[in-house]
């Protein structure tokens, strides 16, 4: 992976009547990753990838490209490509047609300077050849009222891919398609960029689409970023209470640090790995409910009451109560409803995150 | 079976109003004036082509003058606010309410040598312009009169262009002129040829424009037909035959512009 940013943003404010959607949004992407834009719907991730593809122009603050000052350029003159969240597919042209559209547009300079335009046979074969890798091989004549989601998708990722673009920003692509399709088309996605080899800022709400595909995941919330970081950094030490909520289930308890490597929540004292926090500082504690033991009532570090079990198909879910709170906890085996059972929390699975200032 | 029932009323109204007449017309248009067959009346006409060709083009200019500014206020009307559509649509519509005689009179207040427009100008020492009784007047007035039937069509056609495909053109390289040739245009080619109708069947067949704006130096088709029914000639035997052949002129047009059409709506499907 290159280090250098293709794409910085740097103090962007949007406002939608006079309500703040970017506050002062600062963000480097570098080259060639597949960068993730995660965040509850109005969180601004649309608004950042709009930013970006010029539909937008913020209110404040610079867009930078390679180093260059892309703030004012219309979208057609940036090497930036779309993948709208309902495709937008031209309904009066054909699959080829639609997936030629940018092609036609292109003026390919000549040896001799002069600007010309495509040749028909090179149009042809660059989409031909885009069909293919998308899996749409003889679709070309096809009327796009025909296809499948699925295969508007792909469409879409075609007509923006064939101009070669050094970013596809791709906007919540996959939200129209069943659950078994999206899964295959996030592993066609990541295929797809890696055989390109290039950048891809994709915005979405799903979190596990989101730790799926990432390079890195900027979580976002109101307008500001939460935490950025890789998908294993955002799930295993998520920086604040709003990313530990939003990506994957947890337990989250206030607490309180004694010293380093030592924390104090739901009336246990426990030993953790966490450090550089205030003596008495107040924290928020995170578990991970897969990361709970259940253990005889006698072993357990915490005791509870089990309060309800569910089947989740891979594992249980169970609700337990303890001291007033109800934990969450995932186990391959099933506790009855009203069974006292232990609860043992290894230092590793416990993280302490400072508490969020609101 | 009880659909059919429903359609008999509209069924029966349609044979005794529309076809019968129409019946009786062709059969005018092909008898003199004691009831023989006679191909005369279609013959002389020939002697009023000029007065056809006349009516062709001014309806023709009004219509593609009709086509240049309806097309950009649509557009805009299309991509307003929800709200705001609602009202700039009464807008359009507002001079519609007011009755057509009406509309057309202060048209020739407007434009008379003593009017309103050259009172004004002579004010800056300007005119006065010979403006009533020339084809112009005659065009504006139809431009007047026939906008908002180029408008409406072409914006509820418009209204079905979603936005998203406007930036995915700009997202591909797409200029403004661009955009116009190679998305909105064929797209709304339905609403282009019914607008087209819509304005130019009135406006060729028209003769209360031409009537109160042109004088009489700018007689149409319309006209000459009031003429043989009403007027001084009074040979309806005449007057049956042209509006005959006004009727084949109006479904020859209107055949053009739809295959046009329906050429363009097909390409996708190739």
């Amino acid at each position: 992976m290159d280090n250098t940013a293709i794409v910085s943003l740097k103090d962007i404010v949007v406002d939608f009547d006079g309500e703040n959607v970017l506050n002062g949004f600062s963000l480097d992407i570098h080259d060639k990753e597949f960068v993730t834009l995660l965040g509850p719907s109005g969180c601004g991730k649309t608004t950042t990838l709009r930013v970006i593809g010029g539909f937008l122009q913020p209110g404040s603050g610079n867009v930078f490209f390679d180093g260059k000052d892309i703030t004012n350029l219309p979208p057609y003159k940036r090497h930036v490509n779309t993948v709208f969240q309902k495709y937008a597919l031209f309904p009066h042209l054909n699959v080829f047609e639609n997936v030629a559209f940018g092609l036609r547009l292109n003026k390919a300079v000549g040896e001799n300077g002069k600007k010309h335009k495509l040749p028909e046979a090179e149009v042809r074969q660059q989409v031909l050849e885009m069909l293919e890798l998308v899996g749409l091989k003889g679709f070309g004549r096809r009327n796009i009222a025909t296809l499948s989601g699925g295969q508007q998708q792909r469409v879409a990722i075609a007509r923006a891919l064939v101009n070669h673009p050094r970013i596809l920003l791709l906007d919540e692509p996959l939200g129209a398609l069943d659950l078994k399709l999206r899964k295959e088309m996030q592993i066609e996605l990541k295929r797809i960029q890696q055989s390109m080899n290039i950048t891809f800022i994709y915005v979405t709400h799903d979190q596990e689409e989101a730790l799926t595909m990432s390079d890195t995941v900027v979580v976002m919330n109101k307008g500001l970023i939460q935490q950025i970081g890789s998908p294993e950094d955002i799930y295993n030490e998520p920086q604040n209470r709003f990313v530990a909520d939003f990506i994957g289930e947890s337990n989250i308890l206030s607490g309180m640090m004694h010293k380093d490597f030592s924390v104090e929540f739901a009336g246990q004292t426990f030993t953790c790995v966490d450090k550089g926090f205030e003596r008495q500082e107040l924290v928020d504690v995170v578990v991970r409910p897969e990361d709970i033991v259940v253990v005889p009532a006698i072993q357990g570090m915490l005791t509870g009451v089990v309060k309800s079990v569910v089947f989740k198909g891979v594992h249980f879910e169970m609700l337990v109560e303890q001291a007033g709170y109800e934990w969450k906890i995932h186990s391959t085996q099933a506790q009855q409803p009203g069974e006292v059972i232990g609860m043992n929390i290894g230092p590793d699975e416990i993280h302490i995150m400072r508490k969020m200032e609101e | 079976m009880k659909a059919k029932i429903c359609a008999a009323p509209y069924l029966l109204w349609s044979a005794v109003f529309i076809i019968c007449p129409l019946g009786v017309v062709v059969y005018f248009a092909l008898t003199d004036k004691a009831g023989n067959f006679t191909l005369n009346n279609l013959i002389s006409i020939g002697e009023y082509s000029t007065v056809f060709m006349r009516s062709i083009l001014l309806a023709a200019v009004a219509t593609a003058i009709c086509l240049v500014l309806a097309y950009p206020i649509s557009y805009m009307l299309s991509r307003m606010r929800k709200s705001r559509q609602h009202m700039m649509q009464m807008l359009v519509l507002l001079p519609m309410w007011m009755n057509f005689l009406l509309r057309t009179y202060a048209w020739m207040t407007l434009l008379e040598t003593n009017g309103l427009i050259n009172k004004f100008l002579g004010f800056f020492g300007l005119g006065p312009f010979q403006m009533i009784n020339t084809p112009g007047a005659v065009v504006l007035g139809m431009v007047y009169n026939y906008l908002p039937f180029m408008i409406l069509p072409l914006y509820t056609v418009m209204i079905k262009i979603d936005g998203s495909l406007i930036e995915a053109a700009q997202d591909l390289g797409c200029s403004m002129t661009q955009i116009l040739r190679k998305v909105l245009l064929p797209l709304s080619v339905p609403g282009i040829s019914t607008g087209i109708t819509m304005v130019f069947v009135p406006s060729v067949s028209t003769f209360i424009i031409s009537r109160m704006l042109g004088g009489g130096n700018n007689l149409l088709i319309g006209d000459l037909i009031e003429l043989q029914f009403l007027g001084n000639s009074y040979n309806y035997n005449l007057g049956s035959a042209m509006s005959l052949v006004l009727m084949i002129l109006v479904l020859v047009c209107m055949g053009i512009t739809n295959t046009f059409s329906n050429e363009e709506e097909l390409e996708g499907s190739i």
